[in-house]
């Protein structure tokens, strides 16, 4: 169908993302690589010249690396569980038969349009502050002390803000899944005397499992990287330093530009690992 | 008897569904509500739901104190530009490779999305630099273009999976008509299109209203979004709840609205089509 005139048409027609995007990943990819190898401190002496492997070798040798794989881990294992757990359930009540379903979606879907930075600030100072958070108000009308929550329980706390933001997001996807499985299955199966329970690890969840796969891949890219609620919150203190802001700090707070390109390194190796898991299954939709 | 039942079952579903659903937006609410309030009444012990108050000096007191209208100038045109501009170079490119698909098309496309992973704190320095050395660095244009880059991955691709909706065989009867590729692209695909290129519009308006990396990186006082602006707020003086609401209240408020709308392509736009 296609001549070769408009072949030759479309190429020139994709040539301009292409070459940017192209740019884009290798321009920056290419200058974190030569600065990870090499002495750069720009407030210091400035480039002092080839280390080979120096940076990597003491990147995770420091006494920061294993808490910072620890903190990410934890933060995306709490995050994930959370989000995917009340995600499957939130997800099934939604797909129920109600009154005003729209409406109920809506104010569910909310919290993922509030800007990083809004429900950071907004759940660190109105809800969490130690004396004058909602929180603390209630608790206090529970006769209980008063949690400081950011720094007393500084990764519950970040969890449930990373968590409030991630929800609507994974039930989003989750409903959307559950919308197409047969409901005359589900007919049939409590028809034949299925308990509620059954119908829901045998047929629903097999059903769900490719859409939940998804969540995980798509939910870890973005958990990898949070940064502007570690920022606005605690700023990496309290044993919230995630690899993400310890590469920040590194970089931009005690200017090592080459140990925190090594960090760099690291990190795009590992969201890689991710991102070729969820590549195999985009792929796979693409045919 | 059989539909008592279900009516009863649709009431609980009803009350468990409403119930979960406000515990979710009350913190939005919350703020919003907060926004309206005395300082004094913001940090009220016990809290006051609904009857306080009302007042709208807080809005007044945070449009004189900060400049807003920059920070919200600087953000329309962040968002609005790097999608657009984005959306410009993507069109053609979806659009061959919606019509005129070779044996690497899904490579390109794979390959487009496995820029969209690349963590950003992994290049943050390198842009840094280069920003620096074109004097982009707290410059609007300078983050208009990163953001379009950042974006542009997902704009290919939802354009991609829109067009890909568009019969071909109407393309073909245009062809056979005389229609040049410009005709065909401007005077058929274009409106067919048009749906489309406006979801497309919408959602990544949208992430890159609320892009939190690059803004707060790349920016200091002239080039600074609503992002960076709310931020400014997390090294608090003195009482502040009821400014701060009413700060985020205006910087969410557009977006909740456009965002209502796009539910939709929220799915489609971020799960690369693997969710249907």
């Amino acid at each position: 169908m296609a001549t070769k005139a408009s072949r030759s048409a479309a190429r020139v027609m994709m040539a301009p993302a292409v070459v940017l995007l192209l740019g884009w990943m290798l321009v920056p990819l290419i200058m974190t690589l030569w600065f990870s190898f090499r002495t750069y401190l720009p407030l210091r002496g400035g480039d002092q010249g080839w280390t080979g492997f120096d940076n990597y070798v003491r990147f995770v040798t420091s006494s920061s690396f294993w808490p910072a794989i620890s903190t990410t881990l934890v933060l995306l294992v709490g995050v994930l569980t959370i989000t995917i757990v009340l995600g499957v359930l939130l997800a099934i009540l939604l797909d129920q038969p109600m009154w005003g379903q729209g409406v109920v979606r809506i104010l569910v879907i909310a919290p993922f349009f509030v800007m990083p930075t809004v429900s950071a600030l907004v759940w660190k100072n109105i809800f969490m502050d130690p004396t004058n958070g909602l929180l603390a108000h209630l608790w206090r009308f529970f006769g209980a002390e008063s949690v400081s929550w950011l720094s007393d329980a500084p990764m519950v706390s970040l969890i449930m803000i990373v968590s409030w933001q991630w929800l609507p997001f994974a039930t989003l996807i989750l409903l959307t899944a559950i919308q197409s499985l047969d409901g005359e299955q589900m007919e049939a199966a409590e028809m034949d005397g299925a308990s509620v329970l059954s119908r829901f690890f045998y047929i629903a969840l097999p059903h769900l499992s490719r859409a939940i796969t998804i969540v995980i891949l798509i939910q870890t890219i973005f958990l990898l990287a949070i940064f502007a609620e570690i920022f606005v919150t605690t700023g990496g203190a309290f044993g919230t330093r995630t690899l993400s802001y310890l590469i920040f700090q590194r970089v931009l707070e005690s200017q090592n530009i080459g140990l925190g390109s090594a960090g760099g390194v690291y990190a795009i190796i590992l969201a890689n690992i991710v991102a070729i898991f969820l590549m195999r299954i985009v792929g796979k939709n693409l045919d | 008897m059989a539909r008592a039942v279900t009516n009863q079952r649709k009431m609980i579903n009803t009350a468990a569904a409403w119930i979960i659903g406000l515990l979710i937006f009350f913190p939005i609410l919350w703020t919003m509500l907060t926004s309206f309030k005395s300082e004094a009444q913001a940090i009220a012990d016990p809290p006051i739901f609904l009857f306080f108050d009302w007042t709208t000096e807080n809005y007044s007191t945070v449009m004189e104190r900060s400049n807003y209208g920059r920070f919200l100038w600087n953000s329309i045109f962040i968002a609005g530009g790097s999608t657009i501009l984005g959306i410009i170079i993507a069109i053609p490119a979806a659009w061959s490779m919606a019509f005129v698909p070779s044996k690497r098309t899904k490579d390109i496309l794979l390959w487009m999305l496995s820029t969209k992973m690349l963590p950003a704190v992994g290049v943050l320095y390198p842009i840094y630099l280069l920003f620096i050395q074109f004097g982009l660095l707290d410059n609007v244009y300078g983050l208009t273009f990163v953001l379009m880059l950042i974006n542009l991955p997902i704009i290919v691709w939802m354009l991609y999976t829109y067009f890909r909706e568009i019969p071909g065989e109407i393309l073909e009867a245009a062809r056979m008509d005389g229609a040049t590729l410009r005709d065909e692209i401007l005077y058929v695909l274009t409106p067919m299109a048009i749906p489309g290129i406006a979801s497309t519009l919408l959602l990544n308006f949208i992430l890159a209203w609320n892009e939190a990396f690059w803004t707060l990186n790349l920016t200091a006082a002239k080039a600074a979004p609503l992002t960076a602006f709310i931020a400014s707020y997390s090294s608090p003086e003195g009482l502040f709840y009821a400014k701060l609401s009413a700060a985020s209240t205006m910087a969410i408020a557009p977006i909740l609205i456009l965002g209502w709308f796009s539910q939709k392509q929220l799915v489609r736009g971020l799960t690369f089509g693997a969710v249907k």
